[in-house]
Order: C-alpha cells, then structure tokens, then sequence
C-alpha cells in the first residue's frame, strides 16, 4: 500500500514508520506543523510542534530512508481543535482535544489529503490494533495497557479505520524503546509528550484565564448560598477539591468538591463527595467504530478518560442517545468528555457526555 | 527518471570548477603569509580575483569575497545604510520583491538601529515600480541612505530595471546595491556601466562551489564591517581567504563568460517550449511575469485550485524536483511575497510552482514533466477539495 506516515517527531511514529516501511509499504513521512508560530525548542515534556521537533522527524525520515515533508495543518487544527477546546469550556465543558484531533486532523484533513493523492492510508504511532473480522476493520486496545490509546481513536467512524495503520499496538513501550535504538532512531530515548500539545507550558488554568478571562464570580453550596469566590470558572473541573479557597466551612467539616460549572451565571457549584456520584452517563453525537449500537441493552465497558479504568455497564442507543447504566457508580464526572464503550478490548464506539444521573 | 528543474536553488559545480577545487586543496599556504608558500596562493587568488571582475565589468580592487550571498547582502545593506546614517540619512529603500537575505537585514536594521523602511512595489509584471520610486526621491531623496533592488528575481525570473533607479538615485547622490545573483551568468550585467555602488554574486549559481559569494563594492567607499579580524577584505571582509572555493569559482566564471550565448540561448528555447506546452495540458494554469523581460531559465506557474506543497510532493514522487518558493523557517509553505507583491491573493500565490532549467536540462525531461504533469494537478486538486 502508499501510505502516509505521520511524524511528531517522537519515538513512537518514528518506530511506526519504519515498521510499515519494513511490511513492504510505500510509505512518505509527514510532519504536521499545527502552530502557525511554533517555538524553536521543546520546553519539558509538552507538544510535538516546535521547529526542533520537525527536525528530529526529518531525522528519523532519513534513518528509515523515506521521503519528508512537512504539511501546514496550523489553520484546521486552530480552527477544529483549539477554537473548539475554548468553546467547550466557554460552555462549562470540558473537552479532550486529543480526541478532537484525532477526529478533524490526522484521519480527516491528512487522511483525506491522503487519499485525494492516490495514498491509501495513514500510519501513526498510536498504541491501538485493528482487525479484519466477519464485521470488517475494527479497533481494539493494545496490548499494553499503560500505553493503550484506544480511548483517543473511539471518535474514528469505519471509513476512518478503514484508512489507519496502527503497527505498534501489540508491542510493550519499553520494547518499542529498545528497537527504536536498534534501528538507530536517536529519538529512541527522547520522553514521552504529555498534556496539551498546545499549551506549551502545561498551565491549563493559566492558558484558559488568559483567554476567556478571570472574571471572578461566588462559589455557592447546593442550597445556592456562597460559601466563597472563584477566579474564573473555566478553571475548575468536576471532582476538583483543592485550591478552591472556601471561606464558610461545612458543619461536620467534611470536604467540599466542584459538582457544576455554570457560565452562564458564572457560578461555581460545590458539594459533598456523594453529590458527585454519577451511575448513569448520557453521550449526544454517537460514533460507532463498527456495528452501529441499538435499543436493545447490552453489557459492556464504558471509559471517560483517556488512561481511565473500563467501568462495567449496560448500554443502549435509542436512536438520538447513546445510555451507561454503570453496575457501580463514580465520583466526578464532567460533561464534554468522551464516553467510549467497549466490548471487550473492541471499541464499539464513543459519545460526547451531555448528561450525568445519580 | 530523475528530472532537476531547480537550477534557481543551486546547479551542479562544472567539471572546470571541481577540478580546480580538488587540486586546489592539496596545494600548502595560508594566502595572507609572506612566504614562498603564501605567495603562490596569494597570486592565484588575484588572478581568480582579476577573472571575476572582468566578468562583472568592475576592477578588481572592487571584488570583496565573501562566505555567500547572504553575506554580501548584509555587508552592503547595513554597511551603506550605516555609512548614510552617518551624514543624517536614515532611510533605506528597497523593493518589495528582495530575496530575504535583503529584506530580513532590512527589517533588522529597522527594529535594531532606528532605520526606516519603505519598500517598493511592483506592477502585475513584477516589475519595479519606477513612478513609486521617482516620487518617493522626489520627496524625501536627501533622507535616503542607500537603495537596493535586486537585478532580476528569484521566483519570477522578472528582471528589474536597474539602470533608472541608479539614473534617479542620482540626483542626490544615493548609493545603490543590486542582488544579482540571479542575474550574473544569464543576462549581460556591468557593474561599471550601470554606476553601482555594491552588487552582490554567489558561486553555487553558475556552476562554483557554495560557500562563496562576492560583493563588488566600487573603490573608494567606504563602508562599516560585519566581521572584524584579519582585514583581509579590504578591511571590509575578515577570514582567512577561501582559496579553493575562489579559485573554482573564478573557473565556473570562465566556463560562463565562454559559454554565455550558446548556453542561454538553448536554456530559453526549452523553457518557452516547456512554457508554451504547460498552458497547452493545464488550460487554466498561466506563467507568472510573462508580459515582463525574464531570465531565461525560469518560469513561474500558477496551477489554480490547486496548493503547490502538494504539487511539489507529488512531482518529487514521480522524480521531478521544483520549487514552492517560499516556506518559513519551520519549513511550513507560506504564500510568496513575491507573488503577493504582483498582486496574487493569499490562494492563488499558494498555487504556485516555479520550474529553473540549466545547462543540463534537455527536451526529453521536459516531455516527460509534461506527461505526468495533469495526473499531479488533478490529484492535487482533488486533495485541496477540502
């Protein structure tokens, strides 16, 4: 097959490259350049955007002998990912970019962009597996469940699977390491991204404020009475219990958590630990990575975070909403995020969380 | 099939020249000695010296070496600028089409020593806009610390009418440089005839080494340093004088002197076939500066609907290499100022290749570029459907 490599620059798509390449594939590596004012060097673990990243990419292309370009994707992903990452907060959500990107960037504008140019496929360094099955291409969990990113790929519809080459999903990280360096990758050592590629200092609160204000606003307890002041709504997740910097203590003084995050009144809500059981989830704009969901209940797993446990549950789509009924409930969970379902270690699919049942 | 149509970027070194280089670079002697050894490099190096200002219609007490293009370009520009700003002249005049290492060192002598910037712009052609240029001198000509306007350009191959604006930087006596290293070797070019004060060449272009370039200063001016040291330059340039690259680009000089007509001849008859033929498989596509004098070896190509990165991987794909233009220092392509500045929108610049022949080019890599050329379009096109 002609595939497209994408290369951030980092071990894992490095590997992932030289893998299809030694598959017998046409492969042409492509570094996506998603700030359209990236900074020279990498500062800590953050992004894989800079000019210093590109470059270790290019490197890794010329050990793997493969062509290297760099393509300009800085409008979409501005536009898709970053501009949606502040409306979603802007809304109280709180959205995974990754997820996001995923989705709208790399198998969508690369893969389209691909295809258009007679290339049949993406390749990345995503920890996932795909399999041809009586149902067709599907996507599982990698082996490595430390690594596994299933998780972000639960937005990918079959067409998109369709067109994703995963060749790292049935390798440890630690054993990718070690054949990167085999292979004279020099990035073989190079740490892990983590956080927000495009918030390169790792203060997301910081990096929110900057752009949807700090305007500070009461912190109210469940009957509506304050009981302190936020600075900035937007920086206060669900589940969150330090650094809220409460005035009014609680009468047994037992802690207080963030239940709700109310722009439209600015309001922050707080509560006790049991205020923020959730036992049934509710995702909007379902994506099936196979088969599409029914009415009929079904047992399964649902995730919400990226590295988060299966939770056991049933499921069921009733044609506009896809429903977890959760065997035992969690505490903490905010709307935006992805609720990806599993049947076993298969992705049947994901939604975006709009409602939270106790 | 390996087809190189980006002689503009560089072009292959010629036997004559690595020939040179290579005998050159067993031979003992730091130029600058006063030595036996010193000396008979020395002499080479003024012949070498003797050679190139020929070539360019200078003496040859005019010919600075440098270590590039780039280098010529800032030790004229900031030096001339920094000599004008001396008697009170703090503006420098450029056009809008330079190659960045002008407009980049203008732009950092605006942010680092107070100078001003006007830049002027170019008609649809991407010629030189002399009435721009004639009112600005007419208003503020004694503010003017020096003028440079490149011979011809890089991306469009447009040549620039460098014999007026030396005529109306005249009248109040305004030191003009011109960037020809584009120029040199494929159009005449006399750097007395015109009455330049600085020019700029490079080896790489016409068939010399890299790492070498020239700056033609005429006698007598005086400018500031870049790199202060040894004074080997006429205390205008340090560093130990590169005498292998000099010597094999004084060779590349001689083979271009002698082979001047024949060679540019046959480069613009390809280049106008392969013009004529692009228009003829890509109705829509149409050649940059076409109604303007161009250097014969380039041509410009707007492919509409189309972004030209993706042209340039497909063409890489079937082996033919090209040129985008311009990309940014993280290597993402960015619409091209030179495009911009004939009035292209930020699309239309971005659907742009530009195709440079050389000595080697032959018809036959100019049928086969056209064979595959709608198949690259049309999935270009398809790709850019987003």
């Amino acid at each position: 097959m002609k595939l497209i490599a994408a290369m951030s620059g980092g071990v894992d798509s490095a590997v992932a490259a030289a893998r299809a390449v030694e598959a017998g594939h046409d492969v042409i590596g492509v570094h996506l350049a998603l700030s359209s004012n990236p900074q020279k060097y990498r500062s800590g673990a953050r992004g894989c955007c800079t000019v210093e990243d590109s470059h270790d990419a290019r490197r890794a292309a010329d050990v793997i002998g493969i062509p290297f370009y760099i393509w300009d994707m800085a409008q979409e992903f501005h536009e898709e990912v970053v501009e949606n990452f502040l409306a979603e907060y802007a809304a109280g959500r709180t959205p995974n970019p990754c997820l996001r990107c995923n989705e709208k960037i790399k198998f969508a504008a690369v893969l389209d962009r691909a295809r258009a140019m007679n290339f049949d496929g993406v390749v990345t360094g995503h920890y996932a597996i795909t399999k041809e099955g009586p149902i067709g291409k599907t996507l599982h969990r990698a082996i490595d469940e430390t690594k596994d990113q299933s998780y972000v790929l639960s937005v990918l519809t079959v067409e998109q699977i369709q067109g994703a080459i995963f060749p790292l999903g049935d390798t440890r990280k630690t054993d990718i390491r070690k054949e990167a360096e085999a292979r004279g990758l020099f990035v073989a050592n190079k740490p892990d991204s983590h956080d927000i590629c495009f918030v390169p200092t790792g203060d997301n609160a910081g990096w929110l404020r900057d752009r949807l204000g700090s305007e500070t606003g009461p912190i109210v307890d469940q009957a509506g009475h304050q009981v302190g002041q936020h600075k900035g709504a937007y920086t206060y997740t669900i589940g969150q219990r330090r650094g809220l910097g409460l005035s009014v203590p609680t009468i047994d003084g037992s802690p207080r958590f963030v239940l709700k995050v109310e722009p439209e009144t600015n309001t922050v809500v707080v509560g006790s630990r049991e205020d923020l059981a959730v036992s049934t989830m509710v995702g909007e704009n379902p994506v099936w990575c196979g088969p599409a969901v029914d009415n009929t209940p079904t047992r399964g797993f649902v995730q919400i975070r990226a590295h988060g446990q299966p939770l056991a549950c049933t499921y069921h789509f009733d044609g506009e909403l896809l429903t977890a009924q959760l065997d035992e409930p969690i505490f903490g969970l905010a709307t935006g995020q992805a609720m990806a379902i599993y049947d076993g270690d298969r992705v049947v699919g994901s939604a975006t969380i709009c409602q939270t049942h106790s | 099939m390996s087809i190189y149509l980006d002689h503009a970027a560089t072009t292959p070194m010629v036997d004559g020249a690595i020939e040179t280089m290579t005998v050159q670079m067993r031979k003992l002697g730091n130029p600058s000695s006063l030595h036996t050894h010193g000396r008979a490099i020395r002499k080479e190096i003024e012949e070498a010296r003797e050679v190139v200002a020929t070539s360019i219609g200078s003496l040859p007490s005019e010919v600075i070496f440098t270590a590039s293009g780039t280098e010529a370009n800032n030790t004229a520009l900031k030096g001339l600028f920094w000599a004008g700003q001396k008697i009170g002249r703090n503006l420098i005049v450029i056009s809008a089409i330079e190659h960045h290492a002008i407009l980049d060192p203008a732009q950092w002598l605006v942010e680092h020593e107070g100078a001003e910037l006007v830049k002027i712009g170019v008609d649809s052609n991407g010629v030189l806009n002399i009435g721009e240029l004639t009112n600005l001198i007419a208003q503020r000509g004694d503010e003017v610390a020096v003028i440079s306007v490149m011979a011809s350009n890089n991306e469009t191959g447009v040549v620039q009418p460098i014999a007026e604006v030396v005529e109306l930087a005249k009248i109040n006596s305004i030191p003009v440089h011109c960037d020809a290293v584009q120029s040199f070797g494929k159009v005449p070019l006399s750097f007395s005839e015109l009455g330049l004060t600085a020019l700029t060449l490079s080896a790489h272009k016409i068939g010399g080494p890299f790492g070498i370039g020239v700056l033609v200063l005429r006698r007598a001016v005086e400018i500031p340093a870049l790199l202060h040291g040894g004074g080997q330059e006429r205390e205008i340039r340090s560093g130990t004088l590169n005498a292998p690259s000099i010597l094999a680009f004084s060779a590349a000089v001689k083979e271009s002197v002698e082979t001047f007509e024949v060679r540019n001849f046959r480069v613009e008859q390809i280049r106008d076939d392969f013009a004529r033929r692009i228009v003829e498989v890509i109705p829509d596509a149409y050649i940059n500066g076409i109604e303007a004098t161009r250097l014969p070896g380039i041509i410009n190509v707007t492919f509409p609907g189309t972004e030209s990165d993706t042209l340039l991987l497909l063409l890489d794909a079937e082996g033919i290499s090209c040129s985008t233009g311009s990309a940014s220092s993280a290597g993402v392509h960015r619409p091209s100022h030179v495009l911009l500045a004939m009035g292209h929108t930020e699309t239309s610049a971005m659907s742009s290749l530009r195709f440079s022949l050389g000595t080697m080019t032959t018809f036959e890599e100019i049928d086969e570029t056209l064979r595959v050329l709608p198949s690259v379009i049309d999935r270009g096109r398809m790709a850019n459907l987003r």
